[in-house]
């Protein structure tokens, strides 16, 4: 049994990621868009992107495929407590103004651009990873917030 | 007509599928994301095989679907047509980077978010992903970028 536990954790995110790769090629194969979830974001606001309606219908499919796995598995992510609001702010801010400036994130570059072996997401991907990374141990081990 | 309502069916039906990847792979917990970045700690590799599923998917398809003159819906691709690296790229990686290591979300999971607005995290990040957002908007209205959003 000692196989099996090793397995089945590995699973869900191997399987979830199959279907994000998968939203990816329908998107592509049927509208010719990058599924980029940053830039589907930034192109509801000006200068605007092609088609708000289509962003809009995206992101709501977005929402409501998470919500009926939510739905349907009973499980739902359990809300941190105490993470400090102004902190939680700001890395909204960096995040919004980050993906918007290297014009695209996890999905866009990650996903995607890699998936194009694009030179730009490559470094992109390499950059956003590493610095997440140092900074998780600062915030983390450092400063010892949540 | 057809061809329209048939390009608002496949945005929905991806971002269905791509919704219920990222709740499915755990990655709408940042906790579950924070597990991953944080790699002194109790670490995590889910994130790895997510990404790791999610790439050879799509490396897989988008070779054969580039390959058409044109996607199935609409007339033409929608690709950027950048191929330098440049320093915005690197600069707001690195500030997403920033962002996404403080809080454990990026910019799906923070549209999930959207299932919970009774989480304060929901109005609190997605309120400062507006801001960050809108000051990217700001720039390139008063010329500061110089490049407009493609997608």
């Amino acid at each position: 049994m000692a196989l099996a536990d090793f397995i089945f954790p590995l699973l869900p995110p191997l399987a979830g990621g199959a279907l994000i790769g998968t939203a990816a090629a329908i998107l592509l194969y049927c509208n010719g868009r990058i599924a980029g979830i940053s830039g589907i974001v930034r192109g509801l606001l000006p200068p605007r992107g092609a088609d708000s309606w289509s962003r809009l219908v995206f992101l709501c499919g977005l929402i409501a495929g998470a919500g009926l796995y939510q739905a349907w598995s009973g499980q739902s992510p359990l809300p941190r407590e105490h993470f400090p609001p102004l902190l939680l702010a700001l890395a909204g801010v960096l995040v919004g103004t980050g993906t918007a400036l290297a014009k695209g994130c996890t999905s866009g570059h990650g996903v995607c651009g890699l998936a194009r072996f694009s030179l730009r997401s490559l470094i992109s991907v390499a950059l956003f990873l590493g610095t997440a990374m140092v900074t998780t141990y600062v915030v983390r081990h450092l400063w010892n917030i949540a | 007509m057809e061809h329209r309502l048939m390009a608002y069916a496949s945005q929905l039906l991806s971002g269905l599928i791509f919704g219920l990847g990222l709740a499915l792979a755990g990655m709408t917990s940042p906790q579950k994301v924070l597990a991953f970045l944080d790699v002194t700690g109790d670490w995590d590799p889910s994130l790895l095989l997510v990404l790791g599923a999610a790439v050879a998917v799509s490396a897989a398809t988008f070779h054969w679907i580039l390959k058409a003159e044109r996607p199935l819906f609409e007339q033409r691709f929608h690709i950027s047509k950048a191929r330098k690296p440049d320093a915005p790229l690197a600069v707001g990686s690195i500030i997403f980077g920033i962002g996404w290591g403080i809080s454990g979300y990026c910019p799906g999971p923070a549209i999930a978010l959207l299932t919970t607005p009774a989480n304060p995290e929901t109005l609190i990040f997605l309120g400062g992903l507006g801001l960050g957002v809108l000051l990217d908007l700001l720039c390139t209205v008063t010329g500061k970028n110089t490049d407009a959003c493609s997608s």
